[in-house]
């Protein structure tokens, strides 16, 4: 009986998020305090880097959450082309500038640490260079969602759009590597390898990275609750005006 | 197919049908450019492939909102879409003529641009093959793009920032064909890369454009 697809039904959505919603707040405020403070104050300065390694506390996490947020977008406009799920629809359109305010941390910190490690604020590298890409990616969709007045042609050609972009930043991704080298270093994190950061690195940055994804979590349901909640207060104020 | 193919044609060539504007764009960028960064023509010479390549696509960007606003206009589109024709034929046939129409000349003029910018000489076949692998491809991106804003009252800027992220991967390779060439290096690589990305976005967008369009149509 419990499916998922309960929660397509807005009125069980929002229901549900009243409850889920503080714990997830609450937990990433926590979460993102605690991981910060300790990053920030209670790790070592790395040998050679000094202080401004710990800039991965915020550079990490948000250039993760601004891939992960397009791929939310994508799960959730598939889910919307195939059932037609309204909350499914708002929620893709609620990520979406979270995404882009992701994108731009990561780009900013990046700037920030690269100046003093680098020698410059900006490089054409093909990892910097995908993710000003997947900028302009996040603009495009949120200038196609604002564009159009009809709810529905604007969720049926966002999601359209959602899914080819999403073909072609990876494209672009692939291809950016061919047309230049790289000045950004490896992953710092991977699942299947040994890591490359020192454990008291690694734990703060856990830390962080998991109150990055709970505000994410925290940041999308409650836009999707408020877009629920005018979408509603729009249909009650046609019906009065008809009235 | 070929009657709708023929009639883009011809309302292309006519009066008024924007025919050559792309093709006077392309001229007067590459008039400016030197302009901005200087005439010496050391400098001229190596960035020649890349502006000839910008030239293009933003030529080809310019006439992308005409692929579809004319025909909703006055209302063929919908006479097409109730038409036998399958949409996703209907959007191919368009991007055709398009590319009849904005990309071929622009391929066929682009050597004499080169001389304007003092493309060295083994620069021009690959430019030209280039230019010809991916003309195509930006013809297709743009259809969508077109399909996608085709029911918007300024749908203009608005189509420039939804398909140029998309023209990246073709300008990247189309670029570097260019760019080996003239400096001598081998450039299978990307030219193949290329060629895959244009087939490939001719065999698959279609679907995508007809359902942004069928949307708009609803």
């Amino acid at each position: 009986m419990n499916s998922v697809w309960e929660y397509a039904n807005p009125k069980k959505f929002v229901q549900t998020t009243d409850k889920v919603l503080p714990w997830v707040s609450v937990l990433s405020v926590v979460a993102l305090v605690a991981g910060l403070i300790w990053g920030f104050f209670f790790t070592p300065d790395d040998y050679r880097q000094g202080s401004t390694v710990k800039i991965i506390y915020l550079h990490v996490p948000s250039a993760l959450m601004a891939i992960n947020a397009w791929l939310m977008m994508l799960v959730a406009s598939l889910i919307w082309l195939v059932r037609r799920h309204h909350v499914s629809a708002l929620a893709a359109r609620a990520a979406a500038p979270v995404g882009l305010v992701m994108t731009l941390i990561a780009l900013l910190t990046g700037a920030i640490w690269g100046q003093p490690m680098w020698g410059t604020y900006w490089a054409w590298d093909p990892r910097l260079t995908s993710f000003l890409i997947l900028f302009l990616f996040y603009l495009g969709y949120i200038a196609l969602w604002s564009a159009i007045e009809n709810d529905d042609t604007a969720a049926d050609l966002t999601s359209v759009l959602c899914l080819v972009g999403s073909v072609f930043a990876l494209l672009s991704r692939y291809a950016v590597n061919f047309w230049n080298q790289g000045l950004h270093q490896g992953a710092s994190l991977s699942l299947d390898k040994e890591e490359h950061v020192a454990d008291v690195f690694y734990y703060p940055l856990l830390i962080c990275i998991a109150g990055f994804v709970l505000l994410f979590i925290a940041l999308v349901l409650l836009r999707t609750r408020t877009e629920i909640r005018a979408r509603r207060m729009r249909a009650l104020l046609a019906r009065e005006r008809m009235g | 197919m070929i009657a709708l193919l023929v009639r883009d044609l011809k309302l292309a060539m006519r009066a008024g049908g924007g025919f050559g504007l792309g093709l006077a764009f392309f001229l007067i960028v590459v008039t400016l450019v030197p302009f901005g960064v200087g005439p010496e023509s050391a400098l001229l010479a190596v960035i020649a492939s890349g502006i000839l390549w910008l030239g293009a696509l933003l030529a080809c960007l310019l006439s992308l909102d005409r692929i579809f606003a004319l025909d909703w206009e006055d209302g063929s589109l919908d006479l097409l879409a109730t038409a036998p024709l399958p949409m996703e034929a209907i959007v191919s046939v368009k991007a055709l003529a398009h590319w009849v129409t904005t990309g071929l000349p622009l391929v066929l003029a682009a050597p004499v641009f080169g001389l304007l910018l003092n493309l060295p000489t083994n620069g021009y076949k690959p430019l030209i093959l280039s230019l010809i692998l991916g003309t195509p491809a930006l013809s297709v991106i743009g259809t969508f793009g077109a399909a996608l804003t085709v029911g918007l009252k300024r749908g203009g800027l608005l189509l420039s920032l939804l398909v140029l992220p998309l023209y990246v991967p073709t300008l990247i390779f189309g670029a570097e064909v260019a760019r080996r060439g003239v400096a001598g290096l081998d450039n299978g690589t990307p030219m193949l890369m290329l060629a895959g990305i244009t087939l490939g976005v001719i065999a698959l967008l279609p679907f995508a454009s007809a359902a942004a369009l069928r949307v708009n149509l609803r």
